[in-house]
């Protein structure tokens, strides 16, 4: 077989469709703290890899002390296992480092109809990183006369906000 | 086993550690509600630093110790962090100063060994990176409020700068350990992240208004497990579950 055309390689072929499976099975497990995303949504799968009767799930945490990252990894092995794969290794990787840049879309919109904003802008530009203000837009109504009222929210990756418009509190999920 | 970088991983562990450990004895004691969250969440960012840390220093020293028997089971003299980090909170005004002067130097520090030789300190830097620059963005903005703020928190600004300046001396200091992995380029040498740290502390002292501290006293020794009164009190405490349960398991 020449290298290189994996589409004629029976086993890679079922190890494609093998992994993909596995990917839909880790849609069910949710971020315990925000149980509206799914960790494919947060952008923490790296890599999944099948091999016969066992997955390899790569992960990345959110932020150092993030306390959810047990039970994450807990739930990603009794997703596979329920599935009915053997066996699971759940592998951290800390470079390189999460962004929420790789929150997808729909995680973003997710976010908002839970009353979260998402998000504003680009971590690679790290202007927030340093100290320029985005402009966070209210998930209640819509205003964007919105004030910091703290750098640190319910979560570590959230920042607590205030609508100057409906006067509602809400949570900002920070760019990182 | 690598010596050198064993006691590197400690001293940036252990820092970490004690300094979160510090920072979450205010939980439930906070001025208002969002500092009392904000500190709990540094403390969790800084724990969390500490044990990527501490599990790298458990591998790399190879007889199978954990994060958690590293954290848990070690006495003070095996301790190696800088001993700014295990002084007392005293008051909110206190405990933002140094967090504040420990933050600009976590943020110059890991900048740099974002591009260290060695592939997992560098990866745990660029993670680390990001939440320390919050960090000191926080306390620095406390700085100016109190500093600038009214008579009282002036005054109290002014007693944690004279209190802690002393000890952020060691924070710059080569020695033999470090000057082998800078030659390796495992890491800088502690004296090149001075002038970087110089400017971003004295332009939030500027902006609050208040005077940068003679340096008239200096205090070392965290680095070489000689430390101050104050952290076999705080050890006792974090680590009394552990030790009187030493096989308990969740």
């Amino acid at each position: 077989m020449p290298a290189g055309s994996p589409n004629r390689n029976p086993d890679a072929a079922v190890a494609r469709h093998s992994e993909a499976k596995a990917w839909k099975v880790l849609d069910a497990v949710v971020d315990p703290e925000i149980p509206v995303l799914t960790i494919g949504d947060l952008g923490i799968i790296r890599d999944v890899k099948t091999e016969g009767d066992r997955v390899t799930v790569t992960i990345t945490p959110t932020y150092s002390g993030c306390p959810a990252m047990n039970l994450i990894e807990m739930q990603i092995r009794d997703a596979i296992l329920g599935a009915g794969w053997a066996d699971v290794a759940v592998v951290t990787v800390l470079s390189p480092a999460w962004t929420t840049d790789w929150l997808s879309a729909e995680g973003r919109e997710k976010l908002k109809s839970i009353g979260i904003a998402p998000p504003v802008g680009s971590a690679g530009g790290r202007g927030a990183l340093f100290g320029a203000e985005p402009t966070v837009s209210c998930p209640h109504c819509g205003a964007s006369t919105t004030t910091k009222l703290s750098e640190f929210g319910s979560t570590s990756c959230k920042a607590l906000y205030r609508c100057d418009a409906c006067l509602e509190p809400f949570d900002y999920f920070k760019c990182l | 086993m690598d010596s050198a970088l064993f006691q590197y991983a400690l001293r940036l562990g252990d820092t970490s550690l004690i300094l979160g450990h510090r920072l979450s004895e205010w939980c439930g004691h906070g001025p208002i509600l969002e500092e009392d969250i904000a500190m709990s969440n540094i403390a969790l960012d800084l724990i969390g630093q500490a044990r990527m840390f501490l599990t790298y220093a458990g591998e790399i020293e190879g007889e199978g110790r954990d994060e958690d028997a590293l954290a848990y089971h070690r006495n003070e003299r095996d301790w190696r962090n800088m001993i700014i980090a295990e002084q007392p909170n005293g008051d909110f005004a206190a405990t933002m100063t140094r967090q504040f002067l420990v933050a600009a130097w976590q943020v110059e520090l890991y900048t740099a060994l974002t591009r260290s030789t060695d592939e997992r300190v560098a990866a745990i830097a660029a993670k680390a990176i990001k939440e320390v620059t919050y960090h000191r963005r926080h306390a620095g903005e406390w700085m100016v409020r109190l500093g600038d703020g009214t008579e009282e928190s002036r005054t109290r600004l002014l007693d944690a700068l004279v209190e802690f300046w002393g000890y952020t001396h060691e924070l710059f200091e080569l020695d033999a350990v470090e000057a082998d992995l800078v030659a390796r380029g495992v890491t800088v040498p502690a004296e090149s992240l001075k002038p970087a740290w110089d400017a971003a502390v004295n332009a939030v002292l500027a902006q609050a208004t208040v005077d940068r501290p003679g340096d008239g006293w200096s205090i070392r020794g965290g680095k070489d497990g000689i430390h101050s009164e104050h952290l076999g009190y705080l050890l006792a405490e974090m680590q009394s579950v552990p030790r009187a349960y030493p096989d308990a398991r969740w």
